[in-house]
C-alpha cells in the first residue's frame, strides 16, 4: 500500500506492507531510530510518538493508519534556537540514565505542557504513567518536566514584560 | 534560552552528563540502531513445552519461503560442534536444542531472512514434532525420588542436583543456637524476578571472510569477557574478534552472560556471508534470558530474650533452571550469599546452599543483585523483623542494639568477609530522624484505633562490591582486575580508555571527573572511550557495582601515573629538581615561588616537543595500569518505608521512602542519587508487583509486561534521600560504588512495612510479591505460594 506520512513536518511517501508497524516504519524505512521498540503490548511506552499531536504507542499503530497524518518524533523536538525546554529539563535534572525511554517520555511531557503549562507533580505522574522507566525511579523525570514548565513560564513572562 | 545552572566542576561534583546531548536528541546508538549494508535478520523458533523430546524438525517449507536465507537447527550446529556452549558456571547450555527442550521458549531453530517480518513468517512454517515429558516446575520436587532427570545430556546424571555449598562454622553456630534463650525460624522465598531493562537483548554480527575478522555489536555488560569466550567456543582467533557494546538500554545484570542469540547471529553471518541482526522481543526476553533470585530460604535466628542477636543459620534451595548459567566468581556457587550476617555483630553463622535444575530458563544472578547479596540482605532483614515480632520489640530498637559499632572496623564477619569501614548507627539514626520515626509510631497506634492500617518498615543493608581480588575471584578463569589507559594530547586534551562500559550509569561523565580531579583538566576536555574491545584495555566489565570501585580506582591510579610523568617534564621545563615542585590542581609550581609554574596543558605540549628530558624518561604524556582490588568495598545504608494498607482490598500505597546511603566519597552526587532512585523503584516492584510464577506444566505466567508488572510513576513515591560519607580506606579516592545498593536494600524495607501493617492480624511473614491478592490472603491467614500457580 502507498502511504504518505508527514513526520516532523516532512512528507514521506512509501509503499508498505499493510501489517507494518509504525515503529518499524519510522525506524527502518525512515531511519529515525530515536523511537525505540520495547514490548509489543503497549505497556512500556519506549515507542511513544505523537500522531496528530496526541501521544500514541507506535508498536500498536500500523503505518497505514498514519497515512495522511502528522507524526512527531524525538528527532523533531529541537527548535531553531536550541533544545526544547523539555529536552533541557531532562539534562538539567538528570531525567535520564540509559536513555531508552527518554524520547517517549519527552514527547509525552511536551504534549502535557502544551495542554497544561503548569502541571502538578501528580498530574505529571499521571501523564507518564503509561510509560516505564527502569533507571530513574521517575523522580527526576517529574523534576525535569517541572523544570521545563517553570522555564517556559519564565520565558513567556520575559516576552510579555 | 541559555542554560547556566550546574556548571562543569574541575573534578568531583554535580555536573550534567556528557552523554545526555545525544540521548535527548534521539541520537543514541543502541544495538538495534546498527544497520549495516546488506544486513539480514534472524529470529528464533522456540519451544512451547517446558520439557519434551524432539522427535523431528522439518524446515523445508521455511527454507522455500522467498526471502529466507538460512534455517539453522541444532543438527546443523552439531556439525560445527556448536550445539552446546559453556556457561559462566562451568556447566553447558544448549545453543539450539538437539535431543530435547528443557524449558518453555527454549531456542529450537533460527531463521535468517531479508527482514524481521519474513523471518517471523518462516518460523510459522517449521514443523516440529515433540513428545512431551513430565515437568519439574516446583524446585522443592526437583530432588524427589523419581523426579524426571532434566540433564540426561550429562553422562551418568541420574538426578537434578547441581551443587552443595556451605560457609561459616556450623559446629560453633549449632552450639550457640543450643545455648540461646530464643530461637525463631521462618521459611522465606525470594521469588524469581527478571531485570527486564527496556532494551531487550540483541546482536549484530558481521563476519568478514576475507580478513577473517568478526565484529559483533551486542547488548553486553562485559565485552572483553565475551570476546575471550567467543574465541574459546568458536575457535576464532581472539585478535580477530571485535566486540562492540554501543549504547545499552539498561542492563541490571541481565546482559552479562552469553545468550544463544549472540552465537546464532555469528553463525548466521558466517553461513550467509552477510551481517546478521538478532533482536529479541519482550516475550522472549522475559522467558529466556537470565532471571534472578529464586532462592527458597529457611532462616533461623538465635538471640537472648532481651534482644541481643547471637547467631544466624540458613538453608537454601536454589532454583537455577535447566542450565547452570549463573554469572559470578568461580569459587562462589552461591555468589556472595554468605554475607547474610548483614550489618550485625554476631557470635556465629553458617549456611548451606543446594542448587537444583528445574524446567525453567537458566540464570539466577542478575538484576542488580551484587552476586546474591540481594537475597542475603533480604533474608537477614526479614529475620530481624521476625525476631522483633516474637520478642515484641521495636524493629528499630532491635537493630540499634545489634548493629556493628564504628570502632569494630575493619570487621571480619563470621563467614569471612572483611568490611572496610562504616558508621552504621549514625546512618540508621539519620534515617529515623528524617522520617520522624517516633512520631510515626504514635500515628500508627492512633490510626489502628480507627481501624486504619499503616506500616513502617526498616532495612539496614551492607553491600560488598567491586569484585574483586584476583586471587579469590575470577569468572571462567579470567581474574577480576581491570585496565585503564590515559593519554594526554599535545594541546592538553585527554582520552581515557576503560574496560568497563555503561548501561546508563554515566561513565563518560563520572570517569572524566576522576581524571579532572587528579589532573586539573576540565571534564569537557576528556573523552572516555569504552564498550569496544579494539579500543580499550582488557577487563571484566560492568556489573556487581564494580565500575567505580575497580575502574574508578584504575582511573585515579593511571591519572596519578601521568601526573608523575608531568612532574618530571615540568622539572625539565623549569630547570629544577622534581622534588622542588609542588602540585596544585592543574599545575606544578616551584616550592616557595608560585609564579614559577607550568600548567598541565603547557606540560603536555612540552612532553611532545623537543625538550630534553632526563635520561631514561620517555616523552609524551600517557600511562596504563591494571587495578587488582585488594578487597571489596562495603557500601551500606538505612532505608525506611511507610505504607498504608487496605486489608479489605489488599491494596498497598507506599506513602514515603527514606533512603540514607553511604557509598564512601561521591564523585558526582547527582548521578549517585539517580542510581539510588532507580534501585528504590526496583524495591517497590519486587516487593509488591513483579510476579513470575509457573504452572505445573512449566508454562511461564509472567511472559509479557501485561502479566509481569513493572512499577510506574504512580506506584513510586517521591524519594527522600540522605547520606553519610565513610570513605573506603583502601580505594584511591575513597569511593565504594552504589549502583546496586538500593536494589539490594529496598525490598526488605517495603515488605517489612507491609507486614508491620498486617501485624494486628498476627501475620509474621508473607512472601513477595505482596500483590493485593497476596496481602488479602495474608490478612485472612491463608497460605501463599508465589513461585507456582498453586495455592
Amino acid at each position: 500500500m502507498q502511504i504518505t506520512v508527514t513526520v516532523n513536518g516532512e512528507s514521506h511517501t512509501r509503499d508498505v506492507e499493510p501489517r507494518l508497524l509504525l515503529v518499524h516504519f519510522l525506524r527502518n524505512d525512515l531511519g529515525l531510530t530515536g523511537t525505540h521498540w520495547g514490548c509489543d503490548t503497549s505497556n512500556c511506552g519506549v515507542c511513544t510518538v505523537t500522531l496528530d499531536g496526541v501521544p500514541v504507542k507506535s508498536c500498536t499503530v500500523l503505518a497505514v493508519m498514519a497515512d495522511g497524518k502528522q507524526v512527531g518524533t524525538v528527532e523533531g523536538m529541537e527548535r531553531a534556537d536550541g533544545l526544547d525546554p523539555v529536552q533541557q529539563g531532562f539534562v538539567q535534572c538528570h531525567g535520564l540514565q540509559c536513555g531508552f525511554c527518554t524520547p517517549g517520555m519527552m514527547l509525552t511531557a511536551r504534549c502535557l505542557l502544551d495542554k497544561n503549562p503548569d502541571p502538578s507533580e501528580q498530574e505529571i505522574r499521571e501523564a507518564i504513567s503509561g510509560q516505564i522507566c527502569r533507571c530513574t525511579g521517575y523522580e527526576n523525570i517529574v523534576r525535569s518536566v517541572r523544570w521545563a514548565a517553570e522555564h517556559e513560564a519564565a520565558a513567556k513572562a520575559e516576552v510579555t514584560s | 534560552m541559555t542554560v547556566t545552572e550546574n556548571p562543569t566542576p574541575m573534578g568531583f561534583g554535580r555536573m550534567h552528563r556528557k552523554e545526555d546531548a545525544r540521548f535527548v536528541r534521539g541520537k543514541g546508538n543502541y544495538v538495534d540502531d546498527v544497520n549495516l549494508p546488506g544486513m539480514l535478520h534472524g529470529s528464533f523458533l522456540r519451544s512451547p513445552y517446558a520439557h519434551a523430546k524432539i522427535v523431528s524438525i522439518d524446515t523445508s517449507a521455511a527454507e522455500a519461503l522467498p526471502g529466507v536465507k538460512a534455517v539453522i537447527t541444532g543438527a546443523v550446529l552439531e556439525t560445527l560442534s556448536l550445539a552446546w556452549m559453556p556457561t559462566l558456571s562451568y556447566d553447558t547450555q544448549a545453543v539450539l536444542a538437539t535431543d530435547k527442550v528443557r524449558f518453555q521458549n527454549q531456542e529450537v531453530a533460527f531463521v535468517v531472512a531479508d527482514n524481521h517480518y519474513i523471518a517471523r513468517d518462516a518460523l510459522e512454517l517449521i514443523e516440529v514434532e515433540y513428545e512431551p515429558l513430565p515437568v519439574v516446575a516446583d524446585a522443592k520436587q526437583a530432588l524427589a525420588p523419581g523426579a524426571p532427570v532434566i540433564r540426561d545430556d550429562k553422562e551418568g546424571k541420574t538426578d537434578n542436583h547441581i551443587f552443595d555449598w556451605s560457609a561459616g562454622d556450623k559446629e560453633k553456630t549449632d552450639a550457640v543456637f543450643a545455648s540461646s534463650d530464643v530461637v525463631v525460624a521462618e521459611d522465606i522465598l525470594y521469588p524469581r524476578v527478571h531485570p527486564s531493562p527496556l532494551e531487550t537483548c540483541g546482536a549484530v554480527a558481521d563476519f568478514d571472510k576475507v580478513t577473517g575478522k568478526l565484529t559483533i555489536y551486542s547488548t553486553t555488560q562485559a565485552p572483553h569477557a565475551h570476546r575471550t569466550v567467543y574465541a574459546l567456543v568458536a575457535g576464532l582467533p581472539e585478535h580477530k574478534i571485535r566486540v562492540i557494546s554501543p549504547d545499552i538500554g539498561g542492563g541490571f545484570g541481565g546482559k552479562v552472560g552469553i545468550y544463544p542469540g549472540y552465537v546464532l547471529a555469528i553463525v548466521g553471518s558466517i553461513v550467509t556471508g552477510k551481517p546478521v541482526k538478532w533482536m529479541e522481543d519482550r516475550n522472549e526476553h522475559l522467558t529466556a534470558t537470565a532471571f534472578a533470585r529464586d532462592y527458597h530460604m529457611r532462616g533461623e535466628i538465635a538471640a537472648t530474650k532481651d534482644g541481643k542477636i547471637r547467631a544466624l543459620r540458613v538453608d537454601v534451595l536454589a532454583d537455577h533452571g535447566a542450565f547452570n548459567g549463573t554469572a559470578q566468581p568461580t569459587k562462589f556457587p552461591a555468589g556472595f550469599f554468605h554475607i547474610f550476617t548483614g550489618s550485625y555483630d554476631l557470635e556465629a553463622a553458617s549456611c548451606n546452599v543446594k542448587g537444583v535444575y528445574t524446567n525453567k530458563a537458566p540464570g539466577g544472578v542478575a538484576y542488580a543483585c551484587s552476586f546474591r547479596i540481594t537475597e542475603a540482605a533480604y533474608l537477614v532483614e526479614r529475620m530481624i523483623d521476625v525476631l522483633a515480632f516474637e520478642l515484641k520489640m521495636d524493629p528499630a530498637e532491635l537493630r540499634m542494639k545489634n548493629l556493628l559499632q564504628p570502632a569494630q572496623f575493619p570487621y571480619t564477619t563470621p563467614t569471612g568477609w572483611e568490611y572496610d569501614s562504616g558508621d552504621y548507627p549514625k546512618a540508621l539514626r539519620l534515617a529515623m530522624d528524617m522520617v520522624g520515626y517516633e512520631k510515626l509510631r504514635v500515628e500508627q497506634a492512633e490510626k489502628l484505633q480507627r481501624g486504619e492500617y499503616m506500616g513502617i518498615g526498616i532495612s539496614f543493608f551492607t553491600e560488598g562490591v567491586g569484585a574483586g581480588p584476583r586471587k579469590h575471584m575470577d569468572i571462567l578463569g579470567l581474574g577480576m582486575a581491570d585496565g585503564a589507559e590515559l593519554r594526554v594530547h599535545p594541546t592538553g586534551k585527554a582520552v581515557l580508555r576503560l574496560s568497563v562500559q555503561t548501561q546508563g550509569q554515566g561513565h563518560e561523565t563520572t570517569f572524566a571527573q576522576i581524571v579532572a580531579e587528579e589532573l586539573g583538566i576540565s571534564p569537557d576536555d576528556i573523552d572516555v572511550v569504552h564498550g569496544d574491545t579494539d579500543q580499550t584495555p582488557f577487563g571484566l566489565g560492568t556489573y556487581g557495582s564494580r565500575s567505580t570501585p575497580v575502574s574508578g580506582a584504575a582511573t585515579a591510579i593511571v591519572a596519578r601515573k601521568v601526573r608523575d610523568r608531568a612532574r618530571i617534564v615540568a622539572s625539565a621545563m623549569l630547570e629544577v629538581s622534581p622534588d622542588d615542585l609542588e602540585w596544585e590542581k592543574g599545575k606544578f609550581f616551584v616550592k616557595g615561588d608560585p609564579d614559577q609554574a607550568k600548567t598541565i596543558q603547557e606540560i603536555a605540549m612540552a612532553a611532545h616537543s623537543s625538550l630534553e628530558l632526563p635520561e631514561g624518561v620517555e616523552g609524551h604524556l600517557d600511562a596504563t595500569t591494571v587495578y587488582n582490588p585488594p578487597n571489596l568495598t562495603y557500601p551500606f545504608g538505612a532505608y525506611i518505608c511507610v505504607v498504608d494498607v487496605d486489608p479489605a482490598t489488599g491494596q498497598v500505597k507506599v506513602r514515603r521512602f527514606i533512603a540514607v546511603d553511604d557509598c564512601g566519597v561521591r564523585i558526582n552526587p547527582m548521578i549517585v542519587e539517580g542510581q539510588v532512585h532507580g534501585g528504590l523503584a526496583d524495591g517497590i516492584g519486587m516487593a509488591l508487583m513483579q510476579l513470575m510464577a509457573f504452572d505445573e506444566d512449566g508454562n511461564h505466567l509472567g511472559a509479557s509486561l501485561m502479566d509481569y508488572l513493572l512499577p510506574t510513576s504512580l506506584e513510586c513515591p517521591s524519594w527522600e534521600l540522605g547520606e553519610t560519607v565513610t570513605p573506603s580506606p583502601h580505594h584511591p579516592i575513597g569511593a565504594k560504588g552504589v549502583g546496586e545498593s538500593a536494589t539490594v536494600g529496598s525490598p526488605a524495607a517495603v515488605v517489612n512495612a507491609v507486614l508491620d501493617a498486617l501485624k494486628p492480624f498476627g501475620v509474621r511473614h508473607a512472601d513477595m510479591p505482596l500483590t493485593p491478592s497476596n496481602v488479602w490472603r495474608a490478612a485472612q491467614g491463608r497460605p501463599i505460594r508465589t513461585d507456582l500457580a498453586i495455592q
